[in-house]
């Protein structure tokens, strides 16, 4: 550090704080000031989002129509799914990883800043072009997140050329994003961290950022044929020109399903930081946990199909789709199984981003199950396109994904703002959140199963009292993270005052060589990993 | 600071990730003729087989097995067409060449213009079901009200499946008119 204070280079910028005012944000290039940004933008991005999932249980809250025409909730179904995936669920991971990889490994910052920037300042354009087409004549996308041909190609509305451009946008962020992971991890850990004592958290980080580059492309692939189906005279998706609809869900696909795993992998990290924090006892099985990670990743790209049993694919194809997918739970089981073990005879607390991670392992648990159900390929003709997956998918991406993040923001949020939350209300919204969570899914799989379809705005009557107690959870649970955001104001306001170590049983760089709050230029002297 | 970074990431390394998006996003578009070949070779999908005439061996005829073909014709939306087989089933021994005919008819008084689609089913016949003459490998001119007889030869060849008992070829016109 001496030297550093000594010299009057030119390029010794190493003591200066954030610039002042709105410019600060727009030309950063600092990991934590992108990382807020990430963040706050994902949160927005939550509350919208959850909004258009209210519009959804209100319309669902009785049969009959009450309060939007089908279009329009074929619009909201549409938006949701997209707004959650690639607008809260991706960026909230990406803000993760910018804020923590540099701190984890060491580094003073992202490997390629400027990049940095650019790739979280594409989002905004990219999502207001996709919800601009909400206001535009004959709406915006309803054709669901999946955006099947021929809905989305020959008889899409006309605003879909901007839900078009959205999607390639996004996916240059994402791109690119994924590339500032990869370098700043192989090129920038302190000395002394092999890649064997990286934090879980950036190995799965590490592997996730590899799957984003080789899917998204291939989305960006689909869109593109989409575009030129729609205006350019191809034909990659019409029958009537020798294109064929189905080969739109095999390349869809072939990207949606590494795409559900980059939404999980990173929460498989964070849970694996946490839970070992609260047990007070080192992670179980440190390498079987990488491995799995790396065949979980490898074997997401031979699965695809299960998506699509009910196209008429062969028997031969369904079985080896099926067999294939069934192989996922080993690897996945591994990890529950290590987190288990980590907590075995550990002695345990839980504050609240333990109850966040504890809730996450049990109820992904509950959604990895149904997730098994689903892949056994003549039960799924029977749930496919129902709500037992509308229950499944939001137990593994709400219960999974967004819990993982929430754990994660109330372990690191000390660290960011070197402000503790206030315990008690992270435990009010813990309990708020998972009792609502399960009053608003657990009765889908019991729809789902009786034979509601998903992506409708009215239903037999059978399904009545399902339905309402279903959306009697819905309300609470988006008002549980209105309460988040105060809760997130007021502890960036103030609060007691964090400790460097924050938890008692943290390990890691960022909270064993670093004061809380992280300085905003950390690590500029790496430190020694032994 | 910046110039700490330029020095420790590997401009090769840098190349070789930005590679692998550009590499994907190509296989992305591979896999649309990936995705015929791959049905072409299976017969999956319902892709039928073509052969020469001068290939078939009649000697071969299996007299032994009888398969029953039914025929379906369909036109999509904005054709203005009647089409129809004029037979709708067909008994057929395996190894023989046989012939079907469809026809179609222009309910319109102008001239259209458009392509057909066939279907096998089930898929694992597909393969086995091979055409030497088909209206499905040209496009078709109607003038306005104009009837065509449309003819199409086809034979399955002996390694068919003995489960298979029944096969069902669809035909699907589809407009090529602009707009």
């Amino acid at each position: 550090m001496t030297n550093a204070t000594t010299t009057t280079d030119h390029d010794d910028h190493d003591d200066h704080g954030p610039a002042y005012g709105l410019s600060r944000w727009i030309t950063t290039t600092n990991h934590k000031d992108i990382g807020t940004l990430y963040l706050w933008f994902s949160f927005i991005m939550l509350l919208t989002g959850g909004s258009f999932a209210m519009v959804i249980r209100a319309e669902l809250f009785q049969p009959g129509l009450q309060f939007v025409e089908p279009h329009f909730f074929n619009q909201m179904t549409t938006m949701h799914g997209l707004i959650m995936v690639f607008g809260a669920i991706m960026p909230a991971f990406v803000g993760l990883a910018n804020w923590m990889l540099p701190l984890m490994i060491g580094a003073p910052d992202m490997a390629l800043p400027r990049m940095n920037n650019w790739s979280f300042w594409i989002l905004p354009f990219a999502f207001s072009m996709l919800l601009s087409s909400l206001f535009m004549e004959g709406g915006g996308p309803a054709f669901g997140w999946t955006f099947y041909a021929p809905l989305s190609t020959t008889y899409a509305p006309a605003s879909t050329d901007f839900f078009i451009f959205g999607v390639h946008l996004m996916g240059i962020s994402s791109v690119m994003g994924a590339i500032n992971v990869i370098a700043t991890i192989l090129n920038m850990r302190a000395p002394g961290m092999t890649l064997m004592k990286m934090p879980l958290f950036v190995w799965t980080w590490l592997i996730t950022a590899y799957l984003l580059i080789a899917v998204m492309p291939v989305l960006a692939g689909a869109v593109t044929m989409m575009l030129t189906d729609r205006h350019f005279g191809t034909s990659f998706f019409d029958a009537a020109g020798g294109g064929d609809p189905v080969m739109f869900q095999h390349i869809f696909w072939f990207f949606g399903h590494p795409e559900v795993y980059i939404m999980i992998l990173p929460a498989f990290g964070i849970i694996s930081a946490i839970v070992p924090t609260f047990a007070r006892k080192p992670l179980f099985g440190y390498s079987s946990m990488v491995y799995a990670t790396g065949s979980i990743a490898i074997l997401s790209f031979m699965v695809w199909a299960h998506h699509m049993f009910t196209t008429g694919m062969p028997v031969a194809g369904e079985l080896y789709f099926m067999y294939a997918t069934i192989l996922i739970s080993i690897p996945t089981g591994v990890k529950v199984f290590n987190w288990v073990t980590t907590m075995w005879r550990g002695s345990m607390t839980f504050e609240t981003p333990m109850l966040w991670a504890l809730g996450f392992i049990v109820m992904f648990t509950i959604g990895g199950l149904s997730g098994l159900m689903l892949g056994v390929a003549p039960v799924d003709t029977q749930y496919h396109d129902t709500y037992f997956v509308v229950a499944h998918f939001h137990y593994v991406l709400v219960t999974g994904a967004l819990y993982s993040i929430i754990a994660a923001y109330y372990y690191w949020v000390p660290k960011w703002t070197g402000n503790m939350y206030n315990e008690t209300l992270g435990k009010i919204h813990f309990w708020w959140s998972t009792i609502a969570v399960n009053v608003l899914f657990f009765p889908q799989h019991f729809l789902g199963l009786a034979g509601m379809p998903r992506r409708i705005p009215d239903y037999a009557l059978q399904f009545a009292e399902f339905n309402m107690i279903s959306s009697i959870g819905g309300f609470c649970f988006g008002l549980a993270q209105v309460f988040f955001l105060f809760i997130i104001v007021k502890t960036i306001k103030g609060g007691k005052k964090a400790t460097d170590i924050v938890w008692e049983g943290a390990t890691g760089l960022e909270f064993e060589e670093l004061p809380s709050p992280a300085p905003y230029h950390s690590f500029n002297t790496a430190p020694e990993v032994k | 600071m910046s110039n700490v970074f330029k020095k420790i990431i590997p401009r090769s390394q840098m190349i070789k990730i930005c590679l692998v998006p550009v590499f994907m996003f190509g296989f992305g578009f591979a896999m649309v003729p990936l995705y015929d070949v791959l049905c072409d070779i299976t017969g999956l999908n319902g892709k039928t087989g073509r052969v020469e005439a001068s290939m078939i061996d009649e000697s071969d005829v299996d007299r032994s097995r009888t398969i029953e073909v039914r025929f379906l014709a369909n036109t999509t939306a904005g054709l203005p067409w009647s089409f129809e087989p004029l037979v709708t089933k067909m008994d057929v021994h395996p190894g023989q060449l046989y012939e079907a005919i469809y026809r179609v008819r222009s309910t319109t008084d102008r001239e259209t213009k458009g392509q057909a689609i066939p279907s096998v089913s089930p898929g694992i016949a597909a393969q086995h079901f091979n055409k030497t003459v088909c209206f499905c490998f040209n496009d078709q001119n109607l003038a306005g009200f104009e009837t065509r007889d449309m003819p199409l030869k086809f034979i399955i060849s002996n390694g068919i499946s003995d489960k298979v008992e029944q096969i069902t070829l669809s035909y699907t016109f589809f407009s090529l008119d602009k707009g």
